[in-house]
């Protein structure tokens, strides 16, 4: 690595832990270490605590703390919302309605319930990631019990119509479930207005640790356990707590929600310049996403004539960090789920960069990106034979 | 993930570009795969006098073609046929076994280039001995 200095452009991956979180979870380390299942004094700082980060994090989205139930993260949370939900209700139908492009994590357990008996509709999008509520309205039959879709998603940014979505779903009382781990800290949340019967997040996508997260269930939602053991989180989450995570987690999230428009205004100003400099330097270029509705931070972008993975490699030696939905990088060989469900032809895909602005991030940061990634991409560009071939103001041909 | 001789071949490509009037041309690969490599090769009394590559493709993809055209350079045409995609993964310390495609890549635009020519000349194509154009078992070639 030549680098002198690290610019962070992939929020949307993780982020660092906020001082003042850090301070918050270090005391629950070392002196307020006791189970909160144990009855003595320092236990029951512990318990405190928890009840501390879960009335932070029901405030966060308008749920009642006793709605809140921690978790491991994302991962977790998406699993026990749609395999509790499928598995409680299952004489009620089997039928289960999610999108295309949603993360692995939902995409994956809905796989495995189809193996299990369940049916699934993968709902398309169209050219800009956006799912159409009248798809989903078709698609709810009797047997349908969980509708799961994404708040925002974590590759394009897009936004998607939560409220519509959910008032259909409750319109034919069918369970409505959302993804939110990209939308915490990025998008107002009230779960009550917004028709959201169970909501996932997780902690290190809004600056706060890893390996800690939340399931929202609405009150009076069927649900069985996915852990199962001891008598934690009102006997539906069974392990000791991870205090201090969970801690971390209610600080992060109190600060992460305490002025949306405010931090917005700054990353997005970022963002947008960095989109427009970016497109405005390298021809053959395109934003994948919806223009306006999508993540403040999100820019994914398709470069043609040239693979993803070694522009990442070049912009690491840069010490910029970044990631790209072409194959090579995730090791799979095939390109984003997310970029193909737009229509974007494969071999543009491969082409793609996201760059996922947040609090690392200072108007030095857009500049030097603005500098350095138009030569990485004619580098590549001059030893590209599909370059060549397609002339340099044409568009791909192939 | 890759070794320093795969980032060294990756940042510092040996033979990029193309060669005019070229005995011998072997394009290999696919854009919907995501990688596509093309030789180009220089041939004076049945000697690789020249090769150069251009390539779209990931870090691998890029390395084992820089590697490939400096392993055949002043190479017989027989000697440059006898490159195996193995010979060029370990001249780069080895590759990723996810990115052994690539060096599979590298020989067989090396051998195209080289039958590109053979026809050219009015000669029989050389047959490959051990085609991996269909081989999934081995590296994870791209099924489109």
């Amino acid at each position: 690595m030549g680098a002198q200095r690290i610019i962070y452009m992939d929020h949307s991956a993780t982020t660092f832990v906020k001082p003042g979180v850090l301070e918050a979870m270090i005391p629950y380390f070392t002196e307020h270490f006791g189970n909160p299942s144990s009855i003595y004094g320092i236990a029951r700082y512990s318990k405190k605590a928890i009840d501390t980060a879960r009335v932070q994090t029901a405030k966060a989205v308008g749920a009642d703390p006793d709605e809140i139930y921690f978790t491991s993260g994302g991962s977790e949370s998406d699993n026990w919302a749609i395999k509790g939900v499928a598995l409680a209700n299952r004489k009620r139908g089997n039928h289960i309605i999610t999108t295309q492009i949603e993360h692995h994590a939902v995409l994956q357990t809905c796989q495995f319930l189809e193996k299990e008996g369940f049916e699934v509709t993968y709902l398309p999008v169209d050219q800009y990631g956006l799912v159409n509520p009248v798809d989903l309205e078709k698609a709810i039959t009797d047997k349908t019990i969980l509708v799961s879709v994404m708040y925002a998603n974590n590759e394009i940014g897009t936004i998607e119509p939560i409220v519509e979505l959910g008032a259909i779903a409750r319109k034919h009382k069918v369970y409505f479930h959302t993804d939110a781990v990209q939308a915490i800290g990025n998008i107002p949340i009230d779960v009550k207005s917004q028709n959201i019967d169970l909501l996932s997040l997780s902690a290190h996508k809004f600056y706060g640790p890893k390996g800690v997260g939340a399931l929202y269930i609405k009150k009076g939602v069927r649900i069985e356990n996915l852990i199962h053991g001891g008598g934690q989180e009102r006997k539906r989450r069974a392990g000791t707590e991870n205090i201090a995570g969970i801690v971390g987690l209610g600080k992060a999230i109190e600060l992460a929600t305490a002025d949306i428009p405010g931090h917005n205004a700054t990353i997005k100003a970022m963002r947008d310049r960095l989109i427009k400099g970016v497109l405005e330097k390298i021809p053959n270029s395109r934003l994948n996403g919806h223009p306006e509705k999508r993540l403040p931070g999100n820019f994914n972008v398709s470069f043609e004539f040239i693979e993803g993975e070694s522009m990442l490699l070049w912009l690491d030696d840069e010490g910029v960090c970044a990631s790209t939905g072409s194959a090579c990088t995730s090791g799979s060989l095939e390109p984003s789920h997310v970029l193909l469900a737009t229509g974007l032809p494969i071999e543009i895909s491969h082409g793609s960069l996201r760059l996922t602005l947040g609090d690392a991030n200072r108007e030095g940061d857009v500049d030097f990106v603005l500098d350095i990634l138009p030569k990485v991409v004619q580098k590549l560009r001059d030893m590209s034979p599909l370059y060549q071939k397609s002339g340099k103001e044409g568009g791909c041909n192939v | 993930m890759y070794s320093d001789t795969v980032m060294d071949h990756f940042k510092n490509p040996r033979n990029v570009g193309d060669i005019e009037n070229p005995d011998g041309i072997g394009e290999v690969g696919n854009p919907v795969c995501g990688d596509i490599m093309k030789i180009f090769l220089k041939i004076e009394n049945n000697v690789v006098v020249d090769a150069k590559f251009k390539t779209f493709g990931c870090g691998a993809a890029i390395a084992s073609s820089s590697m490939a055209t400096e392993l055949v350079r002043g190479k017989t045409l027989e000697e440059a046929w006898e490159l195996s995609n193995k010979a060029v993964a370990e001249a780069l310390d080895g590759l990723p076994p996810i990115k052994m495609h690539c060096s599979v890549l590298a020989e067989e635009g090396i051998h195209n280039a080289i039958n590109d020519y053979r026809k050219k000349q009015g000669l029989l194509p050389w047959v490959e001995k051990n085609p991996h154009s269909h081989d999934h078992t081995e590296d994870l070639t791209c099924d489109h």
